[in-house]
């Protein structure tokens, strides 16, 4: 029985150990690590310019990704904002970043009004759309929430995650950063997986 | 009409899933008919235990109930509450092994499953999970851990750990509630009835400290569902609450229906046939 329980014990102990492994470490990083958990970028859009995308089409960029409409009140010019900020401050280095502004809202964001919103924010931000299905494929693959609001009218809300993706230059989801995370954190983090390779 | 279609369909398609549902309602079906024909019919009860039991774990991994259950904090412990406790138990209450092995061959069941259930690789392992503490142990960990909030927070974005969370309850659900719902007599092999009403009373104290932890904390514990996106725009901290009130109440009073039913196997120990009336596969083992 002693013996037992502690092969018990012992093989349990390892699987912990082994499984509590499997939660990023955040090491140095100030958004949040996912390294790992999810699968690399993948997905075949159109842009603001009507041109069609794939995922490896932004293979050695590093690459942000962030799901809204251009109808968003709040969150999102503010979150955009914040990103060509901390794109800002990493200087020329930054001009090889892509942010990849993924609509929520399809039918109301046709590429006119995606490009007229992006090119706002700059050269490195992309307007992305896509049919209901593909944005679904996206939305599950990212595990992101977006939901559609009752119409008021003309006018309608769409609820979304406010998360924006980080993938490194190979394609790889490596950070998530929240809205409340402040553009030097953002560009430090940037920083360091640009210098990374 | 097609949205609700749409809602029962699967939200991230499994063929694990589907293959072993399929499977075991199969089998499941095809004993209760070689039952049926041998004149030995299994009760409408126990039928409609397993019939349920299946359907309920089927419904909440491979229906848009699991979209809900990836992205709202209560709607996750509810299927975990499905997946662990509910489920398993209504399975278990049916005896499944015994309808299909009525199913079998009788040369697959002679020939290799009964050497296959009583071989050491096969046994060892066995008895170590069905040791009273630790499947007592596993039962409660299982919960704890996948509650860690950094394997909670890799464990809902990550697809294979998702996969293992949600099998890993339904199997150890299954391991602990056949310990405890062992309808043997110790004489036949079963566990002790006070063994079991013991093991029943000790997993409900975690289980309420950590539900009410959860349900009390004042602050937001699992972060993955502000980083996702929740369904429905319910304040996060109530979520929470929601969430813990579910780890807390239902989970403690399914102890409570295991001890009833515990305590009626007591009552009637002996009273049922002796093991060998049916073919199964369990019936000598120990």
């Amino acid at each position: 029985m002693g013996f037992r329980t502690g092969i018990t014990g012992f093989l349990g102990a390892t699987l912990l150990a082994f499984l509590a492994g499997c939660a990023p470490d955040q090491s140095g990083w100030q958004t949040r690590n996912i390294s790992g958990l999810m699968p690399e970028l993948a997905f075949t859009l159109t842009d603001h310019q009507g041109r069609t995308v794939r995922g490896k089409d932004f293979r050695d960029r590093v690459v942000l990704m962030y799901f809204g409409y251009t109808h968003c009140p709040d969150v999102c010019p503010t979150t955009l904002a914040t990103l060509r900020r901390a794109i800002h401050r990493l200087g020329e280095r930054g001009d090889s970043i892509r942010v990849l502004f993924v609509t929520v809202d399809p039918q109301r964001d046709t590429h006119q009004a995606l490009r007229r919103y992006v090119t706002a924010f700059g050269s490195q931000f992309v307007g992305l759309r896509g049919e209901p299905h593909r944005l679904k494929d996206l939305t599950r693959r990212y595990r992101v929430v977006y939901n559609r609001e009752k119409p008021d009218g003309e006018s309608y809300e769409v609820a979304h995650s406010g998360s924006v993706f980080v993938f490194d230059r190979q394609g790889n989801p490596r950070l998530v950063a929240q809205p409340d995370d402040s553009a030097e954190a953002i560009a430090h983090d940037l920083d360091r997986l640009l210098a990374s390779g | 009409m097609s949205a609700t279609l749409a809602q029962l369909a699967p939200y991230d398609f499994s063929p694990t899933v589907l293959v072993v549902a399929l499977a075991a309602a199969a089998l499941f079906a095809a004993g209760q008919w070689h039952a049926h024909r041998d004149g030995e019919p299994v009760g409408i009860a126990r039928g409609l235990a397993f019939w349920t039991g299946l359907g309920l774990t089927y419904a909440v991994l491979q229906t848009h109930i699991d979209y809900l259950a990836q992205h709202m904090f209560w709607v996750h412990r509810a299927q975990h509450l499905v997946l662990h406790h509910l489920g398993p138990m209504l399975l278990i209450l049916a005896l499944p092994h015994e309808v299909m092995a009525r199913a079998l061959p009788t040369r697959l069941r002679e020939r290799w499953l009964r050497p296959l259930w009583h071989h050491p690789m096969v046994r060892g392992p066995y008895r170590v999970l069905q040791n009273p503490v630790v499947a007592s142990l596993l039962f409660v960990g299982l919960i704890y851990f996948w509650l860690i909030p950094s394997v909670h927070f890799a464990a809902m974005l990550s697809v294979p750990y998702y996969n293992a969370m949600n099998w890993s309850m339904v199997a150890e659900g299954l391991l602990f509630w056949w310990l405890v719902l062992d309808p043997r007599s110790p004489a036949a092999g079963g566990l002790g009835f006070g063994v079991r009403m013991i093991m029943v009373w000790a997993i409900m104290p975690p289980q309420i400290l950590l539900g009410a932890y959860i349900a009390l904390s004042e602050r937001i514990l699992f972060d993955v569902y502000d980083i996702c996106g929740r369904v429905w725009a319910v304040p996060p901290l109530l979520d929470q609450q929601i969430a813990g009130l579910l780890t807390w109440i239902p989970a403690a009073m399914m102890s409570v229906v295991a001890a009833l039913l515990v305590l009626r196997l007591w009552l009637y120990q002996g009273e049922r046939a002796a093991p060998g009336s049916g073919p199964s596969l369990t019936a000598e083992a120990g």
